[in-house]
This record gives C-alpha cells, structure tokens and sequence, in this order.
C-alpha cells in the first residue's frame, strides 16, 4: 500500500513537472523570424527540419523561417541586423563576429552559457565564442581540416601517411617521378591559400604565435613568418601544386584528384561529400592530419565553426534563447550533424558522432589530437581586411614565390593600418 | 441704358495654373524624372563626396578623417593597378568602333538571307555578359580550353591567358569586345540606311573610290552613329564589372581589377567594408566619368547650336 502510494506520489510529481514543463513550453508565443545561410540542399533541409520539430514542442509559436544564399547573406547580414533584425540569425564564430559584438548588434548570451547543459557539454566551443570575456551566441557545428588523399595511389606508389614533414616531401616526390602532382588546389577565390598557411605556419611556430599574428603583434616581415614561407616555398618549388590553380575554385580543382592527376587535398570535410559523389569509394579516399613540421611544436587544427546568433534587436528573445538551447541539445546535435543531415561534427561533447570514418578520424583528431589549440580558420581568426590581403598575397606568392619580398613589406603595410 | 451698354473691361477671373500654364506644364512632366533623378543620382553623388572623408565600417560610428582616403589612395599600388587597367580598357574597348564599323560595311549588301547574317552577328550583343564571360573563361582555359588546343595545332605551347597577370586583363577585354563590336555594327547599320546615295554617285563619277569613298565620303556622314557608337563604348569600358567579376574575379592577385571592381571590392564584398574608401575610390571613378560626360555635353550643345 505503502508503496502504490509512493508510486501513484511520484506519478503526481512527475505529471506536474511534466505540465509544469509543458506550461513553460506553451508559454513560448508570438513570432520568431529565424534567418539562415544555409541554403545548399542539404543544409537546408537539415535545418528546415529540425526547426519544425522545434515547432512541434511549442505549438504557439509562429516560426518563420528565411534561408538565404550564402553568398549573399554575408552582405546582407550588415542590413537586416540594423534594419530589420530577426529573432534568431546564423553567422560564424571567431573574429567573423566581431565587428557586430563591436556594433552591439549581437545579445550577449552569457547567461545560456551559464546553464550547466551549455556550460558543461560545449566547453571546448567557449573560446571560440567568448569576445571580451562575454558570449556572443552558440555553434551549431564545426568541422575538421586535413588532408584528404586518394589511398589507391598512395597504395600503388608504396607511400604511407606521412608524420613528418620530411616524409611529406618525400612522398610528394615520388608522386612527381610518377607523374602525378602531390596537391591538388583552386585558388581563384584565395580563401583555400589560406588553409594552407594556416597548417605551415600552426607546424612551423605553433597556436599560440599564429594567434599572436592574427592580433596584429607579429610584423609580417619578421623572421618567423619568413620561416613558414621557406617552409612552404619548398613544397612550391618541388611543384607539389597542380599547375593554374589561380584559374580554379576549390570545386573545379576536384576533378584532378578524382582523375588521379594529383593524390591530396588539404581540405574542410565538405569536400567528402562531392568527392563521393564524383565516384571515390571509401577504399579510394582517406584523411590524414598535417604531419608534423617542427617536432618541438604542439599540433593544432583549424575547426571552423558556424554559429546561430540573437541580434540585439531581436523582438522575442526569450523564444529564441529556448532555440538556442534546443540547437546545441545533445539529441539535436546527434541529429542535425549525422551523415545524412550535414555531415559534420556535433558541438554537444554528450552527443554521438555519426558512424563515418572521416567524422570518427576528425573527432578523434581534433579531441585528442590536438593539444596545441584549435583555431577556426584563416580569414575567421584574422581581421577581414588583413586576411583579404593576405589571401591574395599567399596566391601571388604560389605564383611567383620570387615575389615573397614584396609581398610580405605590402602585408606588413597593411597589417599597420589595420590594427591602430 | 448706356450704363448697361458698357462692356466689360475687366479680364475674366482665372486660375493661377490657367494664367502659367505655358510656364508651368513643362515642369510639371519634368518633375517625376527630376525627383527621382535628384534622389537617386544627384544625392548620392554628394553623399559619396561626404563618406569619402570618412572612415566608416558602415555599422558603427563614422570617424572624420578629412583627405585621409585619398592620402591612402596615393600609396595604394592595387589602386594604382586598377586605374592603369582602366585606361587599358578605355583605349582598347574603343577598338570596337572600327571593328563595328566594317562589319557593318562588310553586311551593307543586299544577298538573300541577309538578314539571317545580320541577326547572327548581333547575337553576342544579346547573351548577358556573364554568358559571354563564361564562354570565354572555358574559351580560355589552360589546358582544357579552345584556344589552347588551337595553339597546339601549330605548335605553340599552352597559355594560361586569365591566369597570367599580364594577359589578363587584354583577355577580358577582348571577350568584351565580342558584344561591344556587334552594338557598334547595329548603330553603323542603322547609318548606313542614312546615306545619301545621289553623294556617293557624285563620288564615284569624280572617280573616288575604294578607301578615299569611305573616308571622305561614307565616314562623314555616319558621324551621328560614331559619336553615339563612341559614347555607348566609353561608358561600356567604365562600367566594365560583370566579366571581370566572372571571369578572373578580380584575380590574379587583383591584377585585374578597375576601379568599379575595387570599389565594389573595398565597401560591399565579404572582406571589406570600408565604406569611405570605397566612396573614395567611386568619386575618382565619377571624375574621371566626368571628364567624358563634360565632352559628351558640350559637343551636344555644339551641336545644337550649329543647326
């Protein structure tokens, strides 16, 4: 008796805590206009969806949803944020946010980050999203870089996956005696030059100097940057490249590696998908971690990381600070970044990587493999004016490495403009 | 009743519209182009006067640093760049005239199916500049493109037109030439009809012919379809943006960039943002435009007053 009374207590307690629940659920009303950039299919349809079971847990809200193209949202998300600003928007973690936490066009959402379920599971996000020791919003998603290669040349030229950067240059060139280019890359767009300084510079000098150069307090004719570019001249003047890369966008340097004209690709994990898609079966293709440079150095990763914001001028705050925490839950997490939704890695630690062996490769790269840091990418970390000249300094560079002089005295111009 | 008989001296009470209507009406019809030409032409050409003494990331607060742009626009190399490229395209975008001109000339007959020749080489006219741009960007490709494989026919090596700095530009200006050179043949065209036959019979019985008939005779009266056709490829190579845009993007290393390119670059694309020296960078461009619009204006004025 005593204890169908405990029980039948308990079910009391439970059902109220679960109305009580529900009443706060419901309690959410109005409108919430949701604007997002991620409008390639995929994306898209991963987030159309899990935003409708969001609507699903708080039938009064009126959710509008925006996708717009990503391209353009880059430019637009200046207007609508002082114009028109909707209640929950995406954008990117790092310096990319910056200039609106500078504008106070960003909510402070420090408080989200208080609550044990964020301050608990995304820990390793909070530097990333912390500017001037506040939260400026939460990731969604975050995806590693590495060097995607075609295992079946590597197999057939007798190469493993190099750890050295002496073993890099020797498997690069025994690719080259068979013809074959080592790298493949498109730098019309500049942004995939950027990758790689990023990875020479982090094994050359470590997180903490690329960081220190990102703010500005290492001159670009300085001694140690000219050590990365000897560093990666040596790779250039191998002819580890293929050949015209400044023609190309990253899509369109794609087809070399699935011809078998080059064996590698330094990468973000979006380029999986479309090599798959090109006809690379999981045998042919595989993922390494930049070898190391100098042994000395810890190795860090670049992670970049895509984010949802709350604009200051939000209307309903409260509705899209319950989004903010429904994103980043573990189960959504789970869900939205699985292989068959956007293919990346979740933030949530307490989430499940879906069952794919270059999310495993990158999780297990980027948690245990990483000791230095994890820097988010080479035109998110540095101010954008700085990075825009750097890009096409690092083509240029590509080019005609004889023009490292000139290049880097423009740089250093530029960089003291940039950060007085 | 001579009191009655008086007639009315006074002027029948009119409105004030009936009593300026000659005045007023035209200004009526001019008022709508007036107002939207002041509110999106000459307003704005002020408002870039006043951003250029900026420096302003658009978003937050505007700093007044008087000459300050253009101070940085003397030191700018890529600016430099731009501005030289824009002479390039000036100069060579004029090629057009000639070009249209004798193909104009060259279909100036009457042989059946004409028309059919004349729709064909106007077509390029009518493709929108990106078509054009990505026709020639493939055109141009290094090793897969057309015309590296029509080099290799008579055993000259591939080049990489688009991806060398010093070709670059001259590759995009010739793939805008391909539209340009149509629009100044249909102008050309439309001149020719013009043409006083009983002067070209005088001609010819005077004994001209050949070359000495066409400058002395044929060109002179095209000259309304030539100073149009002029003006349409001046204002063509200013506003040169689309195929540099698809084609190079700029690129390499911002070899070929002009100046609405590097405006376009330094106040509204994803790394930039400086809107004062993008206002800067747009009212050298609007100096320049002026010089030409001044030219344009007075040689009209010529014009009018001549006849």
């Amino acid at each position: 008796m005593r204890s169908t009374l405990k029980a039948s207590a308990l079910a009391l307690t439970a059902a109220l805590a679960a109305s009580s629940a529900f009443a706060q659920d419901s309690a959410l009303s109005g409108d919430l206009k949701i604007f997002l950039d991620t409008s390639n299919p995929a994306p898209r349809a991963t987030m159309e969806a899990m935003i409708d079971r969001f609507g699903e847990m708080h039938p009064e809200l009126n959710i509008e949803t925006t996708v717009i193209d990503r391209e353009a949202y880059k430019t637009q998300i200046r207007n609508f944020l002082t114009a028109d600003a909707p209640d929950v928007a995406t954008w990117y973690a790092a310096n990319r946010m910056r200039p609106y936490v500078e504008a106070g066009l960003f909510e402070d959402v420090s408080d989200l980050w208080e609550e044990p379920a964020i301050a608990d599971n995304l820990e390793s996000t909070r530097g990333a999203m912390t500017i001037d020791g506040k939260q400026w919003g939460v990731p969604y998603t975050y995806y590693q870089w590495g060097i995607y290669y075609r295992k079946d040349l590597y197999d057939q030229y007798g190469l493993t996956e190099p750890e050295t950067f002496e073993e890099m240059k020797s498997n690069c060139q025994t690719l080259l005696d068979n013809g074959v280019k080592c790298y493949t890359i498109g730098t019309k767009f500049l942004w995939t030059a950027g990758g790689w300084f990023d990875y020479l510079n982090l094994r050359t000098h470590g997180y903490d100097f690329h960081m220190e150069m990102a703010a500005g307090e290492v001159p670009w004719t300085d001694d140690r940057v000219r050590q990365t570019f000897a560093n990666w001249r040596e790779l250039i003047d191998m002819g580890a490249y293929v050949d015209n890369h400044q023609n190309y966008s990253w899509q369109e340097a794609l087809p070399f590696m699935v011809n078998g004209d080059a064996a590698a690709y330094l990468m973000g994990n979006f380029a999986v998908a479309p090599l798959r898609e090109a006809g690379l079966s999981d045998d042919q293709l595989d993922f390494y971690q930049f070898p190391a440079i100098n042994p000395d150095v810890e190795l860090a990763e670049d992670a970049p990381t895509d984010t949802f914001h709350i604009p200051a001028n939000a209307d309903n705050k409260e509705a899209a600070r319950e989004f903010l925490r429904f994103v980043v839950s573990a189960e959504q997490q789970t869900i939205i970044n699985n292989g068959e939704n956007l293919g990346q890695l979740p933030v949530n630690a307490s989430a499940s990587i879906d069952d794919d062996k270059f999310l495993e490769q990158g999780f297990e790269m980027l948690s245990s493999n990483s000791p230095g840091g994890v820097a988010q990418f080479f035109d998110r970390d540095f101010p954008a004016e700085m990075a825009a000249e750097a890009m096409q300094g690092f083509q240029e560079f590509m080019v005609f490495p004889d023009n490292l002089d000139d290049i880097l005295a423009r740089l250093e111009q530029v960089r003291e403009r940039v950060y007085n | 009743m001579t009191v009655t008989a008086l007639p009315d001296t006074e002027p029948p009470r009119r409105g004030w519209y009936k009593r300026n209507e000659i005045a007023v009406t035209p200004w009526l019809f001019l008022a709508p182009a007036i107002l939207f030409f002041a509110v999106y032409v000459i307003i704005p050409i002020f408002q870039s006067f006043s951003i250029s003494l900026y420096d302003w990331d658009g978003l937050g607060q505007a700093e007044y640093i008087g000459l300050g742009n253009y101070a940085e626009l003397m030191n700018d190399r890529a600016f430099e760049v731009s501005l030289w490229n824009n002479l390039k395209w000036l100069v060579c975008y004029l090629l057009a005239i000639p070009a249209g001109l004798f193909i104009a000339l060259f279909l100036n007959q009457t042989v059946t199916g004409i028309r059919i020749y004349k729709s064909l080489f106007f077509f390029p006219f009518v493709l929108s500049q990106v078509v054009v741009g990505l026709v020639f960007a493939w055109f141009y490709l290094p090793n897969e493109g057309l015309l590296s494989n029509m080099l290799a026919l008579v055993g000259l090596g591939p080049v990489n037109v688009l991806g060398d700095p010093k070709l670059a530009t001259y590759g995009i200006i010739l793939a805008g030439l391909w539209p340009q050179t149509a629009y100044c043949m249909i102008l050309y065209l439309t001149g020719l009809n013009a043409v006083d036959p009983e002067q070209v019979e005088a001609a010819r019985l005077d004994g001209a012919k050949g070359w000495r008939m066409l400058w002395y005779v044929i060109v002179p009266q095209l000259k309304p379809a030539t100073f149009i056709a002029f003006v349409v490829t001046i204002i063509g190579a200013l506003r040169s943006f689309d195929l540099i845009s698809i084609m190079t993007n700029g690129g390499p290393f911002g070899q070929t960039r002009v100046l609405s390119f590097y405006m376009f670059e330094k106040a509204l694309s994803e790394y930039g943002f400086r809107m004062g020296y993008g206002a800067a960078i747009a009212v050298v461009l609007f100096l320049i435009m002026l010089c030409f619009i001044a030219y344009f204006l007075w040689s009209m004025y010529r014009e009018e007053k001549g006849h």
